[in-house]
């Protein structure tokens, strides 16, 4: 069961990994926008993991962070968005 | 190897075949909204499989609720960015003429 979880942990660094390959080639800042949602999305998986794997509970709360930095990014668009429309009434 | 085990080990590996579709989605895909359409869902059904088996595993009734919430915190969240991402996209091309007849 250690064994597995460990696979699976890994498994999940990799998509991250993979992942950094749309960074590096988007050629719009929002297809590097949307990277983001996916880096939220498999850390908080990767925590969730963790926390069984571990034993420790307080995994939950770390990945709660997780979930805060995907509303970030909703509140980081509307502010570059509103610059945007400004400057360009 | 207990029937609870072997729960927990065919949700985190459903979980996981969604996260990689989701990866490669975003990698293949042409275009902008094909790859939020393959991000922003795939992945969170495989955040649910994920959670789910997680919460099968800890078993622990507070833990299940917090790990559901979170699920659905982060389900608001993906789906919100994922549609101001797509019309950040879609207003940077339209005319602006057009923009002030709608």
């Amino acid at each position: 069961m250690d064994l597995f979880f460990t696979i699976v942990i890994i498994f999940l660094l990799l998509n991250i990994a993979l992942g950094l390959i749309r960074v590096w080639r988007g050629p719009t800042v929002a297809d590097r926008l949307l990277t983001t949602q996916l880096f939220g999305t498999t850390g908080m998986a990767i925590l969730l993991v963790l926390a069984g794997y571990l034993k420790q509970p307080t995994f939950l709360n770390v990945a709660i962070t997780f979930n805060v930095l995907a509303i970030l990014l909703v509140i980081g668009l509307v502010i570059v968005w509103n610059k945007r429309k400004g400057e360009n009434p | 190897m207990s029937i609870k085990e072997l729960i927990t080990i065919i949700l985190l590996v459903i979980g996981c075949f969604f996260f990689l579709a989701g990866t490669l989605g975003v990698l293949r895909f042409p275009d902008l909204f094909t790859r939020l359409h393959a991000l922003t869902k795939a992945d969170n059904l495989g955040l649910g499989f994920i959670a789910a088996g997680m919460a099968l595993h800890i078993a622990s009734p507070w833990a299940a609720v917090k790990i559901f919430s979170m699920w659905l915190l982060m389900l608001l969240a993906s789906s919100t960015s994922c549609y101001l991402i797509a019309r950040f996209e879609k207003e940077k091309d339209a005319p602006k003429n057009k923009k002030e007849e709608l």
